[in-house]
């Protein structure tokens, strides 16, 4: 299962529009990161096409895409539900409107990142609070409260695409929307990868935890677990890293939910399997589907729209196969 | 020698409501099996919650060895009380071997996970409640005592003092309640102190030491079993006509109740 994204992230340094030959490809990661001394015999554009665009944007797919992964199974174990999406708690809609703020604000792209990064937390803070009644957050009030938090910066969000100029803010608006990691570079990777990486170590080393907290509030709590703090650890975790990626990548859906419950038909339901399966599964899975976006016609197409496609029938297939029950 | 358990006029009632019960005073010496009848709504599991820490009594106290349980934390009261809750489905389906082995979670830090002597203490508890044959079967595939069996050794996985069960034989037929009751026996006859809730009076003659009775407005009566369980009492709690029978022979004598339906 490792060899999975691996071998996938480096066949995507192969695959571009810009055709660099193998060999070449081979010597320019050979002298960068063996220091190994190979006679240049390429262009300054492929060693940049390599170095700083392919291998940059296919690490950051494999984060993003093995960071939703792993929150959509973190989510579902702690709300005991194999349906729900790592961005129920309200973390897609904050920061689709931060972005869109930023945007129509006209702030460079770190500014737009940040605005979306705050605003995706603002928004799970939120709803984490309004869930909060008598010292707990039952997770029936958590669900409702996520739906309200996401209704309402989704109405903002809709406000500001009305009052954005429709010649050039509107469009750009739209298309952050639809999720691309066609900006990413080697700058924005250094940022994402420590918080997404010290999140996921989180996540991972809580795994079996989370086979306990999914057996309900009641049970965990007579088996000693101190349910509200592991809540507050898992949502802290996981939004760091779903709003890290959507800053970075706009709107991913259907990879937190779907690969999650694809990995869980194949290794089962125990997280301690899960948890490591969802993330390498996930990270191959969004460098595959980038793969695509960049290579199936001449414009990128945004990986939103591929995901869902992908995702939507996959999930569809599971659904049926299931019958509905995960059991 | 202090109670193993003592509730000391205790009442409770949920946030800002009427008080559920008050001023409850009950004694569980070790090895005790008290059983707690009381009609559908009277606050015997909503005790059995105060005793296990879930909800703060509005006043009064709950000890255990003579410590009150606010001062256990959430992990120590879980190495003391284990409490197997009426009716439980799972998510996800988990081996019954995975779920008995939760029952080790006090027992392990933040982020470990369960070694091999845990896997082998819990499949060893599954042998020892003769269940071991369900231990690779999926947990939300397994009947519904069948799942109350796992559940069970789940709780003495957690290695409890005191083991709490709530209704254990409701939605169960006649074989079950058997395997049931005969598995709390047991372990009550093995030195585990315990207190259940129960709507089958019948049950407390089977393997009960002690009984209270918690009607509507507070303790009608409790004592031991052969003191308490008469028709008065039962009529008083259950507010209905109760008759008391006995059949059998002198020396192995069965007694059993049943309410009027006229």
């Amino acid at each position: 299962m490792l060899l999975f994204p691996i071998s996938l992230m480096i066949i995507s340094l192969f695959l571009g529009r810009y055709v660099i030959p193998p060999a070449q490809v081979l010597q320019i990661l050979a002298n960068k990161f063996l220091g190994l001394n190979f006679e240049p015999t390429w262009t300054n554009t492929a060693e940049t096409a390599i170095l700083q665009v392919r291998l940059p944007r296919a690490v950051m797919a494999a984060l993003i895409g093995g960071g939703l992964s792993m929150s959509g199974a973190s989510f579902q174990g702690m709300f005991q539900n194999p349906l729900v999406s790592p961005f129920i708690l309200g973390v897609s809609a904050g920061a689709s409107f931060g972005a869109a703020v930023g945007l129509v604000l006209e702030l460079p792209a770190l500014g737009v990142q940040g605005l979306a990064f705050i605003f995706g937390i603002i928004a799970v803070g939120m709803a984490y609070f309004l869930a909060h009644i008598y010292k707990t957050t039952p997770i029936l009030m958590l669900v409702l409260s996520g739906m309200v938090v996401s209704a309402f910066f989704q109405a903002l969000l809709s406000l500001i695409k009305f009052v954005a100029d429709d010649e050039e803010k509107l469009p750009a608006i739209t298309f952050w929307l639809m999720g691309s990691l066609g900006s990413i570079e080697v700058k924005d990777l250094s940022i994402a990868i420590l918080p997404i990486s010290l999140s996921m170590i989180i996540l991972y080393l809580l795994r079996w935890k989370l086979n306990v907290l999914s057996m309900g509030d009641r049970e965990s709590r007579s088996l000693g677990i101190n349910n509200e703090l592991m809540k507050a650890i898992i949502i802290v975790a996981t939004t760091v890293i779903t709003a890290i990626a959507v800053a970075f990548s706009g709107i991913i859906g259907w990879v937190g939910q779907v690969i999650p419950h694809f990995c869980r038909m194949i290794v089962g339901p125990d997280h301690r399997v899960l948890i490591p399966a969802t993330l390498l599964v996930g990270a191959g899975y969004l460098i595959l589907i980038d793969n695509f976006c960049r290579l199936l016609t001449a414009n990128e197409i945004p990986l939103g729209i591929l995901t869902a496609m992908v995702g939507a029938p996959v999930f569809a297939y599971l659904l049926r196969k299931t019958k509905g029950g995960w059991n | 020698m202090a109670p193993k358990l003592s509730i000391q006029n205790a009442s409770f009632g949920y946030n800002g409501n009427d008080l559920v019960w008050k001023d409850i005073n009950i004694d569980v010496q070790e090895r005790d099996c008290l059983c707690m009848l009381g009609p559908n709504g009277s606050g015997k599991t909503t005790l059995l919650n105060c005793i296990n820490g879930t909800f703060p009594l509005r006043s009064g106290c709950i000890t255990i060895n003579g410590k009150d349980i606010k001062s256990y934390s959430i992990v120590e009261l879980a190495r003391t009380i284990g409490i197997v809750f009426q009716e439980h489905s799972a998510p996800f389906p988990y081996s019954s071997l995975e779920v008995v082995r939760m029952g080790r979670t006090p027992y392990l830090g933040m982020f470990e996970t369960p070694s091999r002597q845990d896997t082998e203490l819990a499949y060893g508890i599954m042998k020892d409640l003769g269940i071991a044959h369900l231990a690779s079967k999926s947990y939300t595939h397994i009947s519904g005592g069948e799942r109350q069996m796992v559940l069970i050794a789940r709780t003495l996985c957690q290695e409890p003092e005191i083991i709490l069960f709530d209704e254990p034989t409701s939605h169960l037929d006649f074989k079950n309640q058997a395997m049931v009751l005969r598995t709390i026996k047991k372990l009550s006859q093995n030195g585990m102190t315990i207190v259940m809730t129960s709507h089958f009076p019948n049950h407390v003659w089977k393997i009960g030491t002690h009984v209270a009775m918690l009607g509507f407005n507070g303790m009608v009566a409790q004592g031991r079993v052969d003191a308490v369980m008469t028709e008065e009492y039962l009529t008083e709690t259950y507010s209905v006509d109760v008759k008391i029978f006995e059949a059998g022979s002198e020396t192995a004598k069965t007694r059993y109740c049943e309410p009027a339906f006229e």
